[in-house]
């Protein structure tokens, strides 16, 4: 196993971590601001992978795209936050689960419905498609480390917005006191409908980037969203810096541990039963990882103190 | 607005029930991730049905969800609600296991227009179980076979890790003679190929094998296409089959993939079934399609010989497969699966559509390895 391997590992982590970083924040905004747990994320994001490959077919432009899955998943969860979401949030949790899992059967029927059962096309451009090469001869994907940048400055954009910005304070009081920050005359409900627009889009902005490398198709914001989950628990649920690093641990470790856990076993094992033992371990490690973390902090890394 | 097609024939079949002699049930997946499979295995089932003109078979459509649990309640319901004399039209391996033993058991004729599980091949056969598309192992060993031929010694392989992606990598070595340079399980539903991809480009292979149906497949082209990793790729045609080479685009072009089927074996009733299902639907059939035509076709011939309550008629009928096939001559082997050629197809572009081209035989009149241990 080469060095080169080895970073290339590293970047591919990272690069994973990144895109989970896109959903948890929003996942960790609506959690930490309203206390509402929102199965329909996942949703958001394939909305916004679709908008964006009608977009990219009918325009051609992949900046329009992005545009437009930016756009119409905001618009979707402003939607979403008026009709249903605002009569949830006194709810019980289950009852938030029960509606918004509600939600992502709406979304996925009514996507089969609109788009047909079969997958969408959207590429990556061509200005961003093929490897190039970094410093020690590492060949690798151009769009994947725009991917990295991109979500970075997310990153630095979020950051700027709530530790800046007169919206960024009231997002952090409502986080601490909604009662408070409503009697101070702040418009709760129009603070809430844009935290959850704000959210979703995000979350429509990743569905797209990725829809580029992957399959767009119905279906295909759950898996991602069960890991956003895990980040956000990892992270602290409410803090944008704990899910930026637990997003990057969850993607390093899953990332890693595909490929380390195999050959690790190797070692002493035979090489079928390695790989096969290997790869089940690897798809445990980020949960094994989530337990540790819970046990030595319960709740997250940069999570409030109870 | 064309996908409907099937369901309102499926209705006016059902409403004309009072009629029918001959109730089939189709348990197949039509919503989720694996619906477009289920939607073409019902499209082709119903167009051969429709052609056929006859108005004495019911055919009852439910959705299995691709879920094991509900595909068991629904196969329940046909057999003792509905009394269906013949089931048919999952897609799903574990499903199957969990369906068909029991709808067998139960006097139920069961033709199976995709999964082809090991368990179903060899010991656990049965005489009212036949399978019209394949063994599970077949494609994948035809792509071992075509990578000898074309001269590769050193394959990196990988599949998800679930059953059928073990079968599939036990197939391909079946048949692959060169040494393998990595073997990778992957998670089951992984989107994200970034990993694999700098293995195999690390790894020295002289060209790669891999499973990875539906959405999966179309994740790992895109990517493996964008990495400048550029050696040749074989699979089995579940990951470039009609309904997904769009999806793909120009990242699939020039792959080979085996089939048993493909849109230009040349024979008349292929040729009718591409240009009817065109007609009919507004896109071209896939792989699964062709099963769904075949499979009724396959009923239907044996209804013109006897009923099915004259069960042992009925059976010799379909054992013999005296029906016009999309594959040409169709023969079952002892255990009731095809004995077939099955090709090998390259990736083309005509016009704004991917499509595949035969471009050999990969392996002809192939049966499968189980056969041996079905006591019938």
């Amino acid at each position: 196993m080469s060095a080169i391997l080895v970073i290339e590992q590293i970047l591919n982590g990272l690069q994973f971590g990144i895109m989970l970083f896109l959903m948890a924040a929003g996942l960790t905004l609506i959690f930490g601001v309203m206390g509402l747990i929102n199965l329909a994320h996942g949703s958001l994001y394939m909305v916004g992978a679709f908008a964006a490959a009608s977009v990219a077919g009918a325009t051609g432009s992949f900046l329009l795209a992005l545009v437009a899955a930016f756009t119409v998943a905001a618009f979707a969860g402003a939607i979403v936050e008026i009709v249903v979401i605002r009569r949830l949030y006194r709810a019980a949790h289950l009852d938030q689960v029960l509606a918004t899992f509600a939600l992502i059967l709406i979304f996925s029927e009514g996507t089969r419905w609109v788009f047909g059962s079969f997958p969408l096309f959207l590429d990556v451009p061509s200005y961003l498609s093929g490897p190039v090469t970094l410093p020690g001869g590492i060949e690798y994907p151009l769009y994947r480390l725009t991917l990295i940048g991109v979500g970075l400055l997310v990153a630095l954009g979020l950051w700027w917005l709530t530790a800046r910005t007169r919206i960024g304070i009231q997002i952090r009081a409502g986080e601490n006191d909604r009662e408070m920050i409503a009697a101070l005359g702040v418009d709760i409900s129009k603070l809430y409908t844009l935290v959850f627009a704000l959210g979703a889009a995000l979350a429509g902005l990743a569905g797209a980037l990725v829809g580029a490398i992957q399959s767009v198709q119905v279906g295909m914001g759950e898996p991602v969203l069960i890991l956003a989950f895990v980040v956000i628990v990892i992270g602290g649920i409410g803090s944008i810096k704990g899910a930026l690093i637990g997003a990057i641990l969850v993607g390093l470790t899953d990332t890693l541990g595909g490929i380390f856990l195999p050959e690790f076993l190797k070692l002493f094992m035979e090489s079928g039963a390695a790989t096969q033992t290997g790869s089940a371990l690897a798809s445990m490690a980020v949960y094994i990882l989530m337990s540790v973390v819970l046990i030595w902090r319960p709740t997250g890394l940069f999570g409030a103190r109870p | 607005m064309k996908n409907l097609f099937g369901i309102t024939t499926a209705l006016a079949l059902t409403a004309a029930g009072a009629a029918a002699d001959t109730k089939i049930g189709m348990i197949t997946t039509l919503s989720g991730g694996g619906a477009g499979l289920g939607i073409d295995v019902r499209d082709g089932f119903m167009l051969a049905i429709a052609q056929s003109g006859r108005d004495d078979i019911e055919v009852v459509i439910e959705d299995d969800q691709r879920k094991p649990d509900i595909a068991v309640q629904l196969s329940d319901k046909m057999i003792q609600s509905e009394k269906v004399d013949i089931m048919t039209g999952i897609i799903w391996s574990n499903l199957a296991m969990a369906v068909v033993p029991s709808a067998v058991n139960q006097d139920v004729f069961y033709l199976s227009p995709n999964a082809g599980p090991s368990a179903l091949a060899g010991a656990g056969c049965h005489e009212n179980y036949f399978n019209v598309a394949w063994q599970n192992d077949n494609l994948h060993e035809a792509a071992g076979a075509y990578a000898n031929g074309a001269g590769y010694s050193n394959s990196f392989i990988l599949a998800p890790n679930y059953p059928a992606g073990k079968d599939a990598l036990t197939g391909y070595k079946r048949f692959f003679e060169g040494e393998l340079a990595g073997e990778l399980y992957t998670e089951l539903g992984q989107t994200d190929y970034a990993a694999e991809i700098a293995q195999i480009r690390a790894s020295g292979a002289d060209s790669v094998f891999f499973f990875l149906p539906g959405g999966m497949g179309i994740s790992f082209l895109k990517q493996y296409s964008d990495s400048g990793v550029d050696l040749p790729v074989v699979g089995p045609a579940f990951s470039f089959d009609q309904g997904i080479l769009q999806a793909v685009g120009a990242a699939a072009l020039g792959v080979v993939n085996t089939s048993q089927w493909s849109k230009d074996i040349e024979n008349a009733t292929n040729a009718a079934f591409v240009e009817s299902f065109q007609t009919e639907y507004g896109r071209l059939p896939s792989l699964y399609a062709s099963q769904g035509f075949d499979t009724a076709n396959l009923i239907l011939s044996a209804l013109n010989i006897a009923n099915p309550d004259d069960a042992d008629t009925f059976r010799e009928a379909l054992r013999a497969a005296n029906f016009d096939s999309t594959r040409g001559d169709f023969m079952f082997g002892p255990n009731h699966h095809p004995v077939q050629t099955i090709y090998a197809r390259e990736v083309v572009q005509e016009g704004e559509i991917f499509t595949n081209k035969i471009l050999g035989t990969a392996l002809e009149n192939h049966a499968d390895a189980y056969a041996g241990d079905c006591k019938m």
